[in-house]
């Protein structure tokens, strides 16, 4: 197993005993002009604002095209809720178990043929990523139930898959250790089991019962895999920072 | 120990060649690498980049040089690829645009010394400011956008201080123009100078016009745009000081030569051996590209390309912190204006560039904004207090 290393980072200012001697001389001159000037007439605080304030968003909601989603907002109208709302929630999740397929493709790729944590296995794995998929078809299927097209780019489907750009450019680097890849998989289903529950919430208050039934098996499903990843995660740090034995994979 | 140029072989163009493997090689450390292997990374990216660009122009100008320039060019770009791919995925834009302004700042203070002509070597300084006011206002974004200390990239060597000040750079265009060398009179270093820091400049612009969108924050993207803008003037400033009379050819010449002088430089000079192997075999490519060159300048211009040649190459470029040379030219030049093609005191800037100036920042100016107050340390704002110096 590829562990982390002491080697020659060259990044703290106590790798460069001298040049940093110099570099901190800056801190002891006096008033710099440019520094102690006074604050600009527009601040980077009133420039955001101004953009902020423009009531831009990322993108809309399409309208109901078929019979079936002009009735359902109807309906839902009716007792107060926005269906749209909840099409972007389930949007946004089925983009994320989309991704999150394909992170756990990364993962298999990153684990193959290595020596694995203790109490880790590759089918363990593969089964994690199978269920991602189900859950991406589940929500997929809701969706259309609804009346709504899950091949739609949702505003917050947009939006999460902006905050998972990190997740994939970290388990894609070839150069990752285990430790590593395996916290990348931890931030991912710490955000899916919280993500799942609130979802369930909305599912509750728009009365689809059905849908409230199924999603709470992908809770439970989720609810396994962070407690999963959590545990090879400690075993990894563990057997990183004791040298403990490891497993090795088929 | 200088490179004789009077029997250049160097390998073969048809010889060559690549696989896609070999063009993505494993990326340098972040961490580890020193920071002036990342210098020559993105240094020789630049002139890779500018050699594409100039025999893209020349092919559109010159009938009959068309498929000669497209059998280098298809090299020069594999070249580039292989050297720009050696950037790890973990550097943030931000993180690599402070690397860029580390070259910018310690590759134009290390011609700026060496330079022959006063004129050019004060044409350096003066860029050499600008460029390191950018990377203040970019150190300034990276720690108050994404909480990280640019020193981290930097690793001590260079100086994080304003310089002159972004909202003063901005001029009219008139005021960008410089006098070019005369090529039969300048020395070989001052073509060989004056190339090379175009081509740093002109891949500059290009990284910021590129990834300035990437930004969702509203002051990075306007800091990008603020930026780049100089860039473009620094470009125009640095094609300025070329003679425009040379021919295509003597201008392919003096390209090529440049890349061979850059690959040189590294060779020389770098510490890790994995990446000096790859300076050696593209110093070798480069030799070939040039003697193909010399072949095809005889037969187009039915002279003796000496004429246009140094006999030896110059020492190459130091790659080195040159902070005691930056502290002085901040100290003494930070107030000088460009007046046409003249540097002059702040007070003889002209009505033209004020108004331009003006303008522009009328609704804010980004670089002012962002680094307001910001003084950097280490472990920057929101580290503990500094240490003493001396530490």
């Amino acid at each position: 197993m590829k562990e982390t290393t002491t080697g020659l980072n060259r990044t703290g200012i106590k790798a460069s005993p001298i040049d940093a001697g110099e570099l901190l001389e800056t801190l002891q001159m006096g008033p710099i002009d440019g520094i102690d000037a006074a604050a600009p007439p527009v601040t980077a605080d009133q420039l955001r604002m101004s953009y902020r304030d423009s009531g831009d968003r990322v993108g809309s909601m399409p309208p109901p095209v078929t019979v079936k989603g002009l009735f359902g907002s109807a309906v839902q109208a009716l007792s107060g809720n926005r269906l749209q709302v909840l099409l972007d929630k389930l949007g946004e999740r089925a983009a994320y178990e989309r991704s999150g397929t394909r992170l756990y493709d990364a993962a298999l790729r990153r684990f193959a043929g290595l020596a694995l944590p203790a109490g880790m296995s590759i089918e363990a794995l593969s089964e994690i990523r199978e269920e991602e998929a189900r859950h991406f078809q589940l929500l997929a299927a809701t969706i259309e139930d609804l009346g709504g097209d899950s091949t739609t780019q949702t505003p917050c489907a947009d939006v999460t898959a902006v905050q998972g750009m990190g997740l994939m450019q970290a388990l894609n680097d070839p150069r990752l250790t285990p430790a590593q890849a395996l916290q990348t998989l931890l931030a991912a289903e710490l955000i899916d089991v919280a993500s799942w529950e609130l979802l369930i919430e909305l599912a509750e208050a728009f009365g689809l019962d059905e849908a409230v039934q199924r999603f709470g098996a992908a809770l439970e499903a989720e609810n396994r895999h962070l407690a999963n990843v959590r545990g090879w995660l400690a075993a990894a740090i563990d057997e990183e920072a004791h040298g403990k034995a490891v497993a090795t994979a088929p | 120990m200088s490179l004789s140029l009077a029997d250049i072989k160097g390998c073969p163009l048809d010889r060559q060649r690549f696989t896609w493997r070999e063009l993505v090689q494993r990326p340098i450390s972040k961490l580890d690498a020193d920071a002036f292997t990342r210098v020559r990374i993105i240094l020789m990216n630049g002139l890779e980049l500018e050699a594409l660009r100039f025999q893209h122009a020349a092919a559109r100008m010159n009938r009959e040089l068309r498929l000669a320039l497209a059998r280098v060019r298809r090299v020069e770009h594999h070249q580039a690829t292989a050297v720009n791919w050696l950037i790890g995925a973990d550097h943030s834009p931000l993180e690599t645009t402070i690397a860029y302004e580390q070259v910018a700042v310690e590759v134009t203070a290390a011609v700026a010394q060496r330079e022959p002509d006063p004129y050019m070597a004060q044409t350096y300084r003066f860029g050499l400011l600008e460029d390191f006011d950018h990377l203040y206002r970019y150190t300034a974004m990276l720690d108050r956008l994404e909480g990280k200390d640019a020193n981290n990239i930097l690793q001590c060597y260079s100086d994080i201080l304003p310089g002159r000040p972004t909202v003063v750079e901005h001029r009219a265009p008139e005021d960008d123009l410089r006098r070019p060398f005369d090529a039969a009179t300048a020395a070989p270093l001052t073509k060989l100078h004056a190339l090379t820091i175009m081509a740093a400049e002109q891949q500059t612009h290009n990284y910021y016009m590129n990834i300035g969108p990437l930004f969702s924050d509203p002051v990075a993207r306007l800091l990008y745009a603020e930026i780049a803008s100089i860039e473009e003037q620094h470009v125009t400033q640095y094609e300025s000081i070329i003679d425009p009379d040379q021919t295509w050819m003597e201008q392919w010449l003096q390209h090529e030569l440049m890349e061979v002088y850059g690959y040189y430089g590294c060779v020389q000079q770098e510490s890790d051996p994995r990446i000096k192997a790859l300076w050696e075999r593209f110093l070798d490519y480069e030799m070939g590209q040039l003697a193909f060159v010399i072949d095809l300048f005889k037969q187009h211009e039915r002279r003796d390309p000496q004429e246009v040649l140094p006999d030896r190459l110059p020492d190459p470029i130091p790659f080195a912190s040159q902070r005691d040379f930056v502290r002085e030219t901040l100290q003494s030049e930070v107030d000088l204006r460009a007046n046409g093609t003249e540097y002059v005191g702040d007070a003889q800037d002209t009505p033209a560039s004020r108004d331009y100036r003006e303008h522009m920042n009328a609704e804010g100016s980004p670089t002012e904004a962002v680094a307001d107050g910001y003084r950097w340390r280490p472990g920057t704002e929101l580290g503990p207090p500094p240490p003493q110096a001396g530490f």
